[in-house]
Order: C-alpha cells, then structure tokens, then sequence
C-alpha cells in the first residue's frame, strides 16, 4: 500500500503493509524514530505528532489514514540548530529525566501553547494528561510549561 | 522554579549533558537501533504458571515466511540458566514452566511481524502441574514445590535484646499488606545483538550493570567474557527493572546462530513479563512503648513473594527485615523475614528495595500507637528518632549524619496548602477530577506524615566499588576533560553530576562522557541510590591525581587517571542478624496532604512536602527531579498500582489497565534538604534517587487515615476501601517461621550455581 505524506515539509511515498500505524512508519520506514513507542494504545502520548495539525497518538491512526496529509513530528521543532522555545525550557526548568516521554511531551506543550499562549495550571495538567512521564512526576513539566510561555510571548 | 546553568559546578542545577538529544528525539534508546539486514526476535512465553511442556512443535513456525531461526532449550549448549544472586533461572524453560511469561522460544525473523506470527506459530503442549501463589500457602509442609529442595528462598533472624519480657506499658498489633508493583519504565527492554568476526558478539543493551550482565551473558554463549562486548544504549528509565537479564542473552543466541544482526524490543504487554516487579508484601508489627511514648520493644514478622525465580530477593528481604522497626530506637527486637518462592512472576529490584513495604507497616504502626496513647504522631517519632551513634536492631552504629529530628521539624515546619472552599472550583481540582463525578458536597481533608530510611549502596559484605578513568588534553581552546565510566545513566542526571565533579575539580568547561562499555572497568549497578557516591567518587579521584600530576608538570600532553572508589565494608548477619550489614543510611520525611470524597472514595493529594537528608546537593535541580518522581511511583502504589494476578497470570498487562499517575493525579511536591555531609562520602553526599519512594505510600496512606477513621492497612487503597465496601485486609495469625540452617538464602547453602553477584562477592571475600 503506497502511502503518500508530507512528513516534516517534505513529500515522501512509503510502500507499506496494510496494517501498518503511522508510527511505524515513521519509526521504522523512514528512520524518524523520535516519536516513541512505550504502550501501543494510545495511553501514554509518547508518539505524539501533528497530522494536519491535529495532535494524534500516531501508534493509533493507521498509516493509510496519513495519506495525503500532512505530518508534523518532534524532528520538525528544531529549527537550523536551534531549539524550539519548548524544548529549551523542558532543559532549563529540569522536565527531563529519562527523556523517553519527552518528544510526546514536547509536541504536547508546543501545541497547548499555540492554541492557548497563557494557560491556566488547570488547563495544563488536562492538556496534558494524556502523556504519562514515569520519571519525573511531572511538576518541573508544569514548570517547563510557564518558562516556555514567557518564552514565546 | 529552579533553572539551569549552562554549565554548573557542584552545587549547581547545572543543565543535563544529554539533555539536548532528548528533546528533539535524535536520542538512541535500545528501541530506537538498528543496522543493515538485521533480524527481529520475538519471544515464545508460557501461559501458564505451573505445568509440564509435553511437547514443542516448531515445524511450521519454522517453515514460515521469512522465519529464519528458532531456538529452545535443545540449542543450550553451555549454560543453561543465569540471574543475579543465583543462576536458577533458565534461559528457555526445559520440562517445566514455573511462572506465566516464561521464556520457551525464540523465533529470528525478516521482520517483527513475521516474527510474532511464527511465536504464536509454535505449537506447545502444556500439562498444568499443581501451583501455589499465595506467599503464606508456599509455606506450608504440603504446598506444591516450585523448586525441589522447596519454597524457601531465605530466611533472615534478627534477635537483639528480650522482647518477651520488654517491660511495656502499651502494645499495638498490626497487619500490613502490600500489592505487587511495576516499574512501568516508558522506555521498553530492548537489545541489538551484532556477531563479530572473532567469534565473539558486540550487543547495545539497555541494562542497569554492564558488567553483571557480561557475567551472566558469556557463559550462556561458552564465549569468554572479552568477547562479549557491550555498549549501553539509550535507557528510557529503569527503577529496578533493568537489572535482570531480558533480550541480552536469547538476541546474541539468535545473532551467534544466524551469523545475522539480532534485535529484540519488548512491546508494552510484553514488558510486564519481561522484568521483575516489587515484592507484594504481608507483615506483622507489634511495638511496645512506654506510657511516656518510649519505644521498648518491636516484634516484626515480614513475608515477601519472590515469585518463580530469586533475581535479587535475598537482598531484597535482608533490606526490609534490617529496617523492619523504622529509624527509631528500639532496645527489644526480634525480627523473621522471609521471602518465598511461588508460581507468581518473579519479583525483585524496584526503587526502595524492600524499604517502602516495610515502611508502610512500621509508620502505620507508629500512628496506631500514637492514638493509642493520646500522643501527637510527630512527637513520638521526635522522642524515638535515631540519631548519630544510635544503635539499630542488628547492633549496628549509625556512624554518620542521622537527622532524623532535624527532618521532622523541617517537614513539620512546611506551610500547609490554603484550604480550598469545596463550592465553585474548576472540575479537575476535586477528587476523581476529570471524570466530573463530585462537586465538593462530601470533602474531606486529612493529613499524614511517615518517616523512613533506607540503606545507600550495597549491604552485607557486598564490595560495589566504581572505577573510573577521566583524561584532561590541551586543545587551542583551552583544556578538555573527558571521563570513561561504565556507571549506567538511565535518566537519573548521573553524567550531568560527574560532568559537575570534573568542571570543579579541573576547573574545565569542556567535559565529555565517552561512550558506556564494558570496555571500561565495572562501576557497579546505578541502584541502591549509589552512583553519585561510588561513580562520583572514583571521577573524583581520578581528577585529584590528575591535580597531583599537574604540581609537577604543566598540561602539555594529555593526562590520564584511572581510579577505583570503594565504600566502607559491611559484613553479613551473623546467627542472630547481628553485624554492619550496611555502608550507609539516609534518612526522609514527608507530610501528605489529601482530600477524600467520602461517598465516592475518590482521592485527590493535595501535597506532599518533603524533607531528606542528601549530605551534600550536587545538582538541586535534579536532586528535587529524584523526590518529586520518586514521590509520584510511591503515591502510585499508595492508590493505584497493583498488578492483579489471577492463579498467577498477570491480567493488566497495560497502561490502559496498570495505572500510572498521571499529571493529574500527582500534587505539587514541596522539597527541603538537610545537609550534613556524610565524611565518609565524597563531598559529604548520600544518594538521593530512593528515599521518597520508600516513604510517600506510607506518608499518603496516613493522610487517608487521617481523613477517613478508617484501619487502611493495605495499598493500594482501593475507593471501596474508603468508603468502608471493602473491609480491611485480615489475618489469621503471622506466618510461620521456616525451618532454616541460617541467615543465607537456602540456595546457596545447597550449593546451588552461585549467581555472578555472589562470585564477585565471594572473590572479594
């Protein structure tokens, strides 16, 4: 089944099984392997990316699903070197510990922000309460989420 | 808010070194590898708990697409079997399977996919045997044997002064249980396996101890150990779970047979039978106590599920039966620990090692007999503290800091949160938030405090020692130092430290961590909250002789020092659990805050405020990191985490079903430490990584007890718990003591292959 996306603004065909998840076709098609997968169920938004600007968990949506349209992952954040402001608080505030939940997280945080530029503490823990993190406990993540806001104000 | 410095010295919340990797996703866990024209490996696992394998029929998995190599116990040529204390855990199950999951086969393919088909392909007839999975059922004379010489994995006596005729005013009895808990790592178990031209392998393995899991790895392969060569990759969070072998040895079986590149990742389900999990735990605890609050006397029976295989819990249940009467001064003691085997999954190292389930019994049991005798529960902790030159049950001195008063009042002195009016809040700040179920007409507010201890590093004659090699070089720019380790760093902030301890002691900005490889000397586990001490204090060494060399020539071509740090030395329990089983201690307190809906049993923890003992802060940052996600993992326990086994099959292998708190479900943790350094830790420091663990589930279920009136004496609490459905857990009498020739796991008094962490001990001896 040949899948055709922009992925990270670049136009890419990939033949892929039937069955296969958008994530593993990032994952394992075309070597994107920032997007992680720790459940395989849509529980712990380790996967997060955009698809036409829609945060999904992609271990959920079926790669056909993806065809046509476009895909936005964690690699995409960075810009020429530069980290995206979202990324350089979760290392300023100390968000980061194993780093395994944090791509998802990233993406989770930069696209709560775009949406809604000052959000209350409330509105961040529903935001994101579909990102497990086991590490860290989550409240330098809150903090991350504040620094990240002044950042990008 | 703490935030980073660039680059930090000691002292400083100096930002990760592998920080910038794990935000923008180049970071390589082990699920991440992979090379060119690789195979996939998928494991075959038993679905029973007990039963012969009558028959195992690989035919047609065999003949399958793109299948290119399955493997059983009839490829084991050399060792048969490995684990940490003993090697009594087969690396393919032979006639019988003794715990669900059990490794029977491994299939190499072209593909997962075609992989996973061809496991599930193998068709394994299985006759189910008798089993027992009740820890106080294994105990019986007539109980199934899950190994032959029987379901004793040890027994540890400690007996110190007369608790018999202790001359008490009051008693409180109590029973205590707690459920078997998962690390729930977000990263998976995962290996690359790649065979080498020598004959030999090269793996990338997510592990906690490099050079264990060499130990355990070569003999299996009849390869000697150089030839096993491992490089650590990426660790997405280990919390105990990755110091077990998983893929390491059945990858390199597959890769050694094929000729090919070998990865294995476990998925989600998977995991759940790919590690060891916390021991579920009972205990029985009586103290006895002066009218004035004066401890007299402490009887402790504790009985700890090992599951199948002994992985670490023999040390496991030296930790919890050594800490058994809490940090306080007890003259009377008498302790019985034992942990058993049952037909459960196997059960070992997890964050606290013994220490939060015991906690959980022996604070509890404090604020019974607070109650008990009309005392402030803080006060009767103040006035039985231990402090330096305290005796401890086993006889013991605490030769160093023990501020355990200092503690207490510091938590004590933490402002409490505002209350919070139950009409007209943001649905998600109510117990059960999200799931819009309350409006505040039932609120209950309660708050509880627990006080624990733990040990730090290795215990009872066990010599972890770290070396480390750290180089400086002059470049045009200035002086660069880089550090050879093999210390794991799985999330935790290691590196970052010793980036830190090498910045302050050469005062260089330039530091680089080189890859982590059994190339490098052992630096031990990274558990037991040792690495900034053992690791940090052999980089420390290291830099200190490249000092010493540079008094005497100036840095005109590299220099390079290699230096080992050992800690003190510890000895075993002698026949009445007496001796120094211990290098060192630290000590926690924590007060947690909650509000329970009594009518609909649901819990909202409002804070939790913390107060330890860390010697010295190397990195506040990512010290406070260490107590708040320690808090989360103990408060997950407190309320949520258990994994149900029916008849020993695990029946939520998922985070759908195994839960995690969320940020939702984790208050705002408020963190103090107490800095007395430790003079016989570099820098002062004690490690940081467990204490908040060991103490948030007990400190959490105090403040539900607080709240509710209720006994409460099992974790996790259940919502029928607290609005009184459930009854609280019952006993009919403390667990018989077993038959035993000593203090050592029975194994070892059978002879029994000795793990690879007792042959480093015993070497050492």
């Amino acid at each position: 089944m040949l899948i055709r996306a922009t992925v990270n603004g670049v136009e890419r065909a990939v033949d892929v099984p039937p069955a296969t998840s958008l994530l593993t076709l990032l994952r394992e098609e075309l070597e994107l392997t920032g997007s992680k997968n720790a459940c395989e169920q849509g529980e712990c938004g380790s996967c997060s990316v955009w698809l036409d600007g829609e945060v999904v968990c992609s271990c959920l949506v079926p790669a056909v699903q993806a065809d046509g349209a476009d895909v936005r992952t964690v690699e995409a954040l960075a810009e020429n070197g530069d980290l995206h402001p979202v990324q350089d608080a979760f290392l300023a505030a100390g968000a980061v510990q194993c780093g395994f939940c944090t791509p998802g997280l990233v993406v989770a945080v930069a696209d709560l922000l775009a949406r809604e530029p000052h959000p209350s503490e409330e509105t961040i823990r529903e935001a994101l309460a579909g990102n497990l993190c086991r590490c860290t406990g989550y409240q330098k993540i809150i903090d991350a989420v504040r620094l990240a806001e002044g950042a990008l104000a | 808010m703490s935030v980073t410095k660039e680059r930090g010295w000691i002292g400083e919340s100096a930002r990760r070194v592998d920080g910038e990797p794990k935000v923008t996703g180049e970071f390589a866990y082990g699920s991440d590898l992979g090379t060119e024209n690789m195979l996939w490996g998928a494991t075959v696992r038993s679905p029973h708990a007990s039963a012969r394998i009558v028959s195992l029929d690989a035919a047609a998995a065999m003949g399958m697409e793109g299948v290119r190599c399955i493997l059983t116990y009839k490829d084991l040529e050399h060792a048969k079997t490995f684990g940490l204390e003993f090697c009594d855990q087969p690396v393919f199950a032979e006639d019988v399977v003794r715990y669900f999951g059990e490794p029977v086969a491994v299939v190499g393919a072209e593909t997962p996919e075609q992989a996973r088909l061809a496991a599930e392909a193998i068709a394994v007839e299985y006759e189910p045997l008798p089993l027992v999975t009740d820890m106080e059922q294994a105990l019986r004379p007539d109980a199934p044997r899950v190994h032959p010489f029987g379901n004793v994995l040890r027994h540890v006596h400690i007996l110190h002064g007369d608790v018999e005729n202790a001359d008490a005013d009051v008693w409180v009895d109590g029973y205590y249980e707690t459920a078997m808990q998962d690390q729930a790592a977000l990263g998976p178990e995962a290996t690359l396996a790649v065979p080498a031209d020598d004959g030999g392998i090269d793996l990338y393995a997510v592990t906690q101890w490099i050079h264990v899991d060499r130990q355990q790895i070569a003999p299996c392969l009849g390869l000697p150990e150089e030839k096993v060569r491992i490089t650590l990759a990426g660790v997405g969070g280990a919390f105990g779970s990755r110091e077990d072998i998983h893929t390491q040895i059945h990858a390199c079986m597959l890769a050694l047979r094929t000729g090919r590149a070998v990865k294995m990742v476990y998925g989600r389900e998977e995991s759940f039978s790919g590690h060891v999990h916390r021991h579920p735990s009972r205990t029985w605890i009586r103290y006895g106590a002066k009218r004035d609050g004066t401890l007299v006397a402490c009887d402790v029976r504790l009985l700890f599920d090992g599951g199948a295989y002994a992985s670490s819990s023999p040390a496991v249940v030296g930790n919890a039966a050594t800490f058994a009467c809490g940090p306080y001064e007890v003259p009377n003691v008498h302790v019985e620990g034992t942990v058993v085997y049952t037909n459960n999954p196997p059960c070992g190292a997890m964050r606290g090692f013994g220490a939060p389930q015991i906690c959980f019994a022996y604070e509890a049991a404090m604020d019974a007999l607070a109650g008990k005798l009309g005392m402030d529960p803080l006060d009767l902790r103040l006035k039985n503290a231990v402090k330096r030159g305290s005796t401890l049950p086993t006889g013991q001195v605490l030769e160093g800091p023990a501020p355990v008063s200092e503690l207490i009042e510091r938590c004590r002195a933490i402002p409490l949160p505002d209350d919070e009016p139950p009409a007209g809040r943001d649905p998600i700040a109510y117990p059960g938030g999200a799931g819009n179920v309350s409006r505040g007409e039932a609120l209950k507010r309660g708050v509880g405090y627990a006080v624990g201890f733990k040990n730090i590093m290795y215990s009872e004659g066990f010599d972890d020692a770290s070396e480390a090699t750290v180089t400086l070089r002059p470049t045009p720019d200035g002086p660069v130092a880089s550090v050879r380790t093999a210390a794991v760093e799985y999330g935790q902030g290691l590196y970052t430290v010793l980036a830190q301890i090498v910045r302050t002691e050469l005062g260089v900005d330039e530091v680089v961590i080189e890859p982590t490889t059994s190339r490098n000397g052992s630096a031990g586990s990274t558990s037991a909250s040792r690495q900034t001490t053992m690791t940090g204090g052999a980089v420390l060494g290291a830099c200190r002789a490249i000092r010493d060399a540079l008094l005497e020539r100036e840095l005109a071509e590299p220099i390079t020092r290699t230096y080992t740090h050992h800690h003190a030395p510890t000895t075993g329990l002698d026949e009445h659990g007496q001796g120094s089983p211990h290098a060192a201690f630290a000590f926690v307190v924590q007060r947690a805050v909650v509000e329970v809906d009594q009518e609909l049993g649901l819990v909202r923890v409002v804070q939790v405020a913390t107060a330890q003992d860390a010697g010295r802060v190397i990195n506040p940052q990512l010290a406070e990191g260490q107590v708040e996600g320690g808090t989360a993992q103990g408060l997950g326990l407190a309320l949520t985490e258990e994994i149900q086994l029916q008849d020993g099959v695990i029946r939520n292998a998922s985070f759908t079903d195994y839960l995690i708190p969320t940020i939702l479900d984790v208050a705002p943790v408020v963190t103090e430490f107490v800095e007395e350094p430790d003079n016989d830790s570099p820098y002062g420091v004690k490690g940081v990584g467990e204490l908040a663990t060991v103490v948030s589930t007990a400190a959490v279920a105090a403040a539900l007890r607080a709240a509710t009136g209720r006994v409460l004496n099992r974790v996790p609490v259940h919502p029928d718990d607290l609005v009184g459905i459930r009854s609280e857990a019952t006993t009919s009498g403390p667990a018989p003591v077993p038959d035993v020739p000593g203090q050592k796991s029975i194994p070892e008094y059978l002879g029994l292959g000795l793990g690879q962490q007792m042959l480093m001990k015993a070497s050492d001896e």
